[in-house]
């Protein structure tokens, strides 16, 4: 099922002296097509939890209209909209063992849908296996790990075959290692069941590695929506492109003058088209080639080797942030010994911004 | 390793000290005066020992009226009262707006004093010279007749003792189960709401489980205290309790040791013990029945 988002717009009353309101969602535009995994990544008061409450039906829209395949669903309340949510804390009932919890939604239906508890307990375990907890279903929720836990509220969320899974967070509470299995895990499941999945995340490496496309919000704006890859390499403005990547990007102040960029005192590339103007330069870790004659240059700070890859540490006048990482490839040799270091820059991994706008400019 | 004990034992004596001659000791000394027969208090000395006491006082008909009415007002204001309690927080969960005034309004009869709360009754329920009483103005209004609430037939001052009971023991209640759901998660109830459960079911299947250590400690207190009930008693119909055919178990041991025609330490030790051997049984069932339905 696809789902569409119309002007979508919620706002919060203000509480302080002002009592200015607070937009949480501003005027969202955007289809999600039938089957895909979306992730909606932002840092966090972005909205995005907001929009996933919106989604569910938990909260109603301040303006704008929703709807589920053809079919407005702005106004029906979220027990009716055949949604599975899958929490944040999991939300898991302590009191029952992971086979009642997993049950608990067929127990609601009603009319014709009733189910017999031979065929509830059925779908459960159906359910169970495709997450790989059908071992555990006498357990209370209390005697599993955090991952299995998580297996169980997707488990819960998966029972009634929803036409959309949402998932707030769903990896937050996990530590790294589980992260990343389960991150896998949630990617096999949707493709199994095909169901359209929406989930919300601040890690962007999480929303990268598994989303078939990402939203990327602030401030309750959406400021781009594409592919992961496209997203990352074509970024919009300079809060995508610093959101983005890991390590991130590094910013530089510059200009533009004379059809030729400068960082500082170098010209690294030749801009032939732009007029004259102060600039934000971004420049991804691997967009940095070593060069003996390269255009910028650097005071060497160290090298960080990490095996496939050496990351050069280096500072610039001109940098935004405290220094400047470039991470390349492990067959080349930096003299630790000189001050300076000298880099040749790959021209589809520089990206430049208008100064006061934050809005990139193509060249 | 000795040295440390002594310390360990040096830090409990005071409190070993207090409770021992406090509870401990009192507590074992009812239990031997209660096999003692004849005891005199004036002259520390007794006929012999054995079980008399406990005969007579499970045939004194004062006993045994005690008794009945103890367990018509445990049987009756338990269940309604803790019941009560649990429809109004709920009710005061679901609002709010004017939720604190309202929270404000159900605890003041617990920081009411009893014999005030007594005082109103009073003025609801008794006959004077002056009035019927501001229930029997009513009950006339409708056309009904006037009923002697206090010192009337046994079910109408029954019905005012229940009444009072619950009325008193219930912002106690309201109190601790409205905190109690209000911490629980309010993502549960959106689990289930996502999930289409009806109200009823969220609140049989998801509330009350997750309230149910306090709702049972409720209950145990609330038997506990029904079967202590005494100043209730008296703040409605005054110290002669057996006269009135109103008295409490505890008010039977008040009036055997001090009571007109008191002076029986004996008989009130048994008695005693026997509501201590009540109150145990009680609370003994209510933890095997939690067992199953309370989940911590």
């Amino acid at each position: 099922m696809k789902v569409v988002l119309q002007n979508l717009t919620k706002k919060f009353p203000g509480r302080g002296k002002e009592k200015k309101d607070v937009i949480a969602v501003n005027n969202f535009n955007f289809e999600i097509p039938d089957g895909t995994l979306v992730g909606l990544l932002g840092p966090s008061g972005c909205g995005k939890s907001t929009t996933l409450n919106l989604l569910s039906g938990l909260q109603t829209p301040t303006e704008g209209k929703i709807f589920f395949g053809e079919d407005d669903v702005t106004h029906l309340p979220a027990e009716n909209r055949g949604i599975g949510l899958v929490f944040q804390n999991y939300a898991l009932y302590p009191h029952l063992t992971v086979e009642q919890n997993i049950m608990f939604p067929l127990q609601n239906l009603k009319g014709d849908k009733k189910l017999t508890k031979a065929a509830m307990q059925e779908k459960a375990l159906e359910a169970a296996k495709m997450v790989q907890i059908d071992g555990l279903m006498d357990r209370k929720p209390a005697e599993l790990s955090g991952g299995q836990q998580q297996r169980v509220a997707i488990a819960r969320a998966l029972v009634k075959m929803p036409n959309l899974l949402l998932l707030d967070e769903p990896l937050s509470n996990l530590d790294a290692r589980l992260r990343l299995q389960t991150r896998e895990e949630i990617r096999r499941i949707q493709r199994e069941t095909g169901i359209t999945t929406v989930f919300v995340t601040h890690d962007q490496e999480e929303a990268m590695s598994i989303s078939d496309m990402i939203v990327v919000m602030k401030d309750g704006v959406i400021n781009q929506i594409g592919k992961p890859q496209e997203v990352y390499d074509e970024p919009i403005n300079l809060f995508v492109a610093k959101f983005l990547g890991t390590p991130s990007i590094n910013v530089f102040t510059g200009k533009i003058a004379g059809g030729k960029l400068y960082i500082g005192e170098d010209a690294v590339m030749d801009v032939p088209n732009v007029s004259d103007r102060d600039v934000y330069v971004g420049i991804r870790p691997e967009g940095f080639v070593l060069s003996e004659s390269g255009a910028f240059t650097c005071d060497l700070v160290g090298v960080e080797v990490m095996g496939r890859d050496i990351s050069v540490i280096s500072k610039n006048a001109a940098s935004e942030g405290e220094s400047i990482r470039s991470i390349i490839s492990s067959e080349n040799v930096v003299d630790t010994s000189k001050k300076t270091v000298r880099f040749d820059i790959k021209p589809n991994k520089l990206f430049v911004f208008d100064k006061e706008t934050e809005e990139r400019i193509e060249f | 390793m000795e040295k440390r004990n002594l310390k360990g034992w040096l830090y409990l004596l005071p409190a070993i000290v207090f409770l021992g001659f406090f509870m401990v000791y009192p507590l074992i000394d009812v239990f031997i005066y209660s096999f003692e027969e004849g005891y005199n208090s004036a002259s520390q000395t007794f006929f012999g020992v054995g079980t008399y006491n406990y005969s007579y006082v499970l045939r004194d008909p004062y006993f045994l009226q005690a008794l009945k009415n103890t367990f018509i007002l445990v049987i009756i204001t338990v269940p309604l009262s803790t019941g009560l309690a649990l429809l109004i927080s709920a009710g005061l969960s679901s609002i709010k707006k004017v939720r604190n005034l309202f929270q404000t309004v159900y605890f003041l009869p617990y920081v009411t004093n009893t014999l005030a709360v007594g005082l109103v009754f009073m003025i609801l329920f008794k006959q004077t010279d002056y009035t019927e009483g501001l229930v029997n103005l009513i009950i006339n209004f409708f056309g009904g007749s006037s009923v002697d609430f206090i010192g009337g037939p046994y079910w109408a001052k029954m019905f005012v003792l229940c009444l009072y009971t619950i009325w008193v023991v219930m912002p106690f209640k309201i109190l601790v189960l409205t905190s109690a759901l209000a911490s629980v998660n309010q993502d549960y109830y959106n689990a289930a709401r996502i999930d289409g459960t009806s109200r009823m079911r969220i609140f049989t299947k998801i509330t009350l489980p997750m309230i149910s250590p306090t709702l049972f400690y409720l209950i145990i207190t609330g038997f506990i205290g029904a079967f202590k009930a005494y100043s209730d008693a008296v703040a409605l119909f005054g110290t002669e309790l057996n006269a009135a055919e109103m008295n409490t178990i505890v008010g039977y041991i008040y009036d055997m040791l001090y009571g007109e025609g008191g002076g029986y330490p004996s008989y009130a030790s048994a008695a005693a013990i026997i509501l201590f051997a009540i109150v145990l049984t009680i609370t003994v069932i209510n933890l095997l029945i939690s067992r199953k339905h309370v989940h911590y």
